[in-house]
């Protein structure tokens, strides 16, 4: 999803710094979803297929009104429906819109082994430049939203762009253009917080006292969050993770072990030369063969 | 000097020697593919197999196709590299044996005590490169197994990796190191004198009429 990008804070399994010289002068950019707002439409989905141009196959009724029934390389986002049954007996029905949540600290990047395929905007989005990347899948198995999707057809991996194509020209993502109810708002991410914040008073005064905002620190904040009517209990909104953050394992794959085991196998080899130069080969010399001929002509 | 050149000693059959160097081959066009991918460093070996997707692509299938070579080259040589009381003594003077004083060990069979335990290593890393690039091996499998798995996987690739390519920098050097042996693997044939300082147990079973593979 490339445009001329003089704003990359981050690129993937890059060593050297990208061209950065366009900051966001005017702040973050988050897209904010309010979860208690949303009627589960879904114009979002139709919007995103709209602008993005996308159509996912047509499949069939899986028992749920989530339709598709997940994430793929054709649908970048996805209402999940969950009921909850509260302590007073009452049914919730509880949607959330699925998709990449942008993380300040993205997984996929991290896990990412091909020069360019993830990068990470000033502004804060995360985008996948497709075609740098080599469909390893590595961003599926590092992002702990469980977010990217490889294609079958072309092996390369995709999800949300935040409308990064749209953003970079001062519209808003095709999403938060549709939604009838303003369940889906964008700004700076600032501004989304502020706007959160009003939200979740006025839920709290309706009786929601754990209304909260999903901005999960574990992955340093993300550039999409929600308003939950039970911030404390993420895992009713379809297993939304309570703290999200890329697992130690991915760490333990990218962090300094990598850079340490290359220098491992570089010492290896060095030990070698300095043997052969300091110590040197082990040779036979006449004396050996000699020695065994005489055994040789004993045994026969 | 002498017109009596004596008889070289055969010590790999040439079905062994093929089976050894496609596992050879196979193994630097792996360690190769995977460094591509292991660090940014080294991305640019990619270019050796067609770029990036190119890598990913046929790294697996040349992993699969390694493991089945080296499968058969295992087990050709697995019973001699049985650890036996001698060889633990022989390890404990490893001194001796990087300082080039062999007389000063116990004798050895058709593999010494570090050949043996590099062979224990090799066996180990290729399985478990082998169970867990089944894990991450994306196009196929991976979806089949847990995240939590396929994280687990990758970490043991990538240590599994590096350990094995130690093992095999080590496995070269000895080679190179210890004059006359690489000759075992091309030609099949070592130097009487060869098996004899390196190898006594060993010659000594070849003049009885072992010794063979
Ligand atoms: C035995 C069968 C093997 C299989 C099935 C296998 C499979 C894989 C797969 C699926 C990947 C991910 C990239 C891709 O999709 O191509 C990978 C990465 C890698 N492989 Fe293998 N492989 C095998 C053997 C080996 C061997 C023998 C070595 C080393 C000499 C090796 C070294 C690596 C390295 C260094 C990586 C990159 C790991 C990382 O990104 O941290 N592999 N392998
Ligand atoms: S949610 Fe997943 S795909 Fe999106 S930025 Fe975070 S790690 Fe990357």
């Amino acid at each position: 999803m490339a445009l001329q990008s003089l704003d990359i804070v981050r690129r993937s399994a890059t060593t050297t710094p990208s061209p950065q010289a366009r900051e966001a002068h005017a702040g973050e950019v988050a897209k904010l979803i309010d979860v208690t707002k949303c009627i589960g439409c879904k114009a979002c989905q139709v919007a995103c297929m709209e602008w993005n141009d996308l159509r996912d196959e047509i499949g069939s009724c899986t028992g749920h009104y989530d339709n598709p029934a997940d994430l793929s390389e054709h649908s970048w986002t996805l209402m999940r429906f969950s009921e909850h049954e509260t302590a007073a007996g009452d049914l919730e029905w509880l949607i959330r819109k699925d998709g990449c949540m942008h993380c300040a600290d993205p997984g996929c990047l991290k896990a990412c082994p091909a020069p360019g395929a993830i990068v990470q905007y000033a502004n804060g989005i995360v985008d996948f430049h497709e075609e740098n990347c080599i469909g390893c899948g590595y961003c599926v198995t590092g992002c702990p939203f469980n977010v990217p999707r490889i294609s079958k057809r072309d092996h390369k991996a995709y999800k949300c762009t935040l409308c990064s194509d749209r953003v970079a020209v001062g519209l808003e993502p095709a999403c938060v253009k549709t939604c009838p109810t303003g369940a889906i708002v964008f700004g700076t991410k600032d501004d989304m917080k502020q706007h959160a914040a009003e939200r979740i008073e006025d839920l709290k005064s309706r009786g929601f006292e754990h209304a909260g905002l999903y901005d999960p620190a574990g992955v340093g904040g993300t550039h999409v969050m929600y308003v939950l009517h039970h911030a404390d209990q993420p895992q009713l909104y379809a297993n939304l993770p309570a703290e999200p953050k890329i697992s130690a394992m991915v760490g333990l794959w990218k962090g300094m072990s990598k850079p340490l085991a290359l220098l491992a196998i570089a010492a290896t080899a060095f030990a070698g030369f300095l043997h052969y130069i300091g110590i040197g080969p082990n040779e036979v010399d006449e004396d050996d063969e000699a020695a065994a001929r005489r055994e040789m002509e004993e045994t026969r | 000097m002498s017109a009596r050149k004596p008889p070289e000693i055969v010590r790999y059959r040439t079905s062994t020697r093929i089976n050894h160097w496609i596992v050879a081959i196979s193994f630097v066009l792996l360690a190769l593919s995977g460094l591509a991918l292991f660090h940014p460093s080294l991305f640019w070996l990619g270019n050796l197999f067609g770029g990036g997707t190119w890598t990913r692509i046929l790294h697996p299938f040349i992993g699969v196709f390694m493991a089945v070579a080296f499968a058969l080259l295992a087990f050709a040589v697995g019973g001699a590299n049985r650890m036996e009381r001698r060889d633990w003594q022989w390890l404990r003077g490893w001194r001796d044996v990087v300082g080039n004083h062999e007389q000063d060990l116990p004798e050895v069979g058709r593999y010494n005590a570090g050949q043996k335990l590099l062979y224990f290593l090799i066996v180990l890393c290729l399985l478990a490169l082998l169970l867990s690039g089944i894990v991450i091996w994306r196009a196929y499998f991976s979806l089949l197994f847990p995240i939590g798995l396929v994280r687990l996987a990758a970490v043991v690739h990538a240590v599994a990796a590096t350990v094995l390519i130690c093992a095999i920098v080590v496995h070269v050097y000895a080679a190179i190191w210890v004059k006359g042996s690489v000759r075992a693997m091309t030609r099949g044939t070592v130097s009487p004198g060869w098996a004899w300082k390196h190898h006594h147990a060993w010659f000594r079973d070849v003049l009885r009429g072992g010794g063979r593979e």
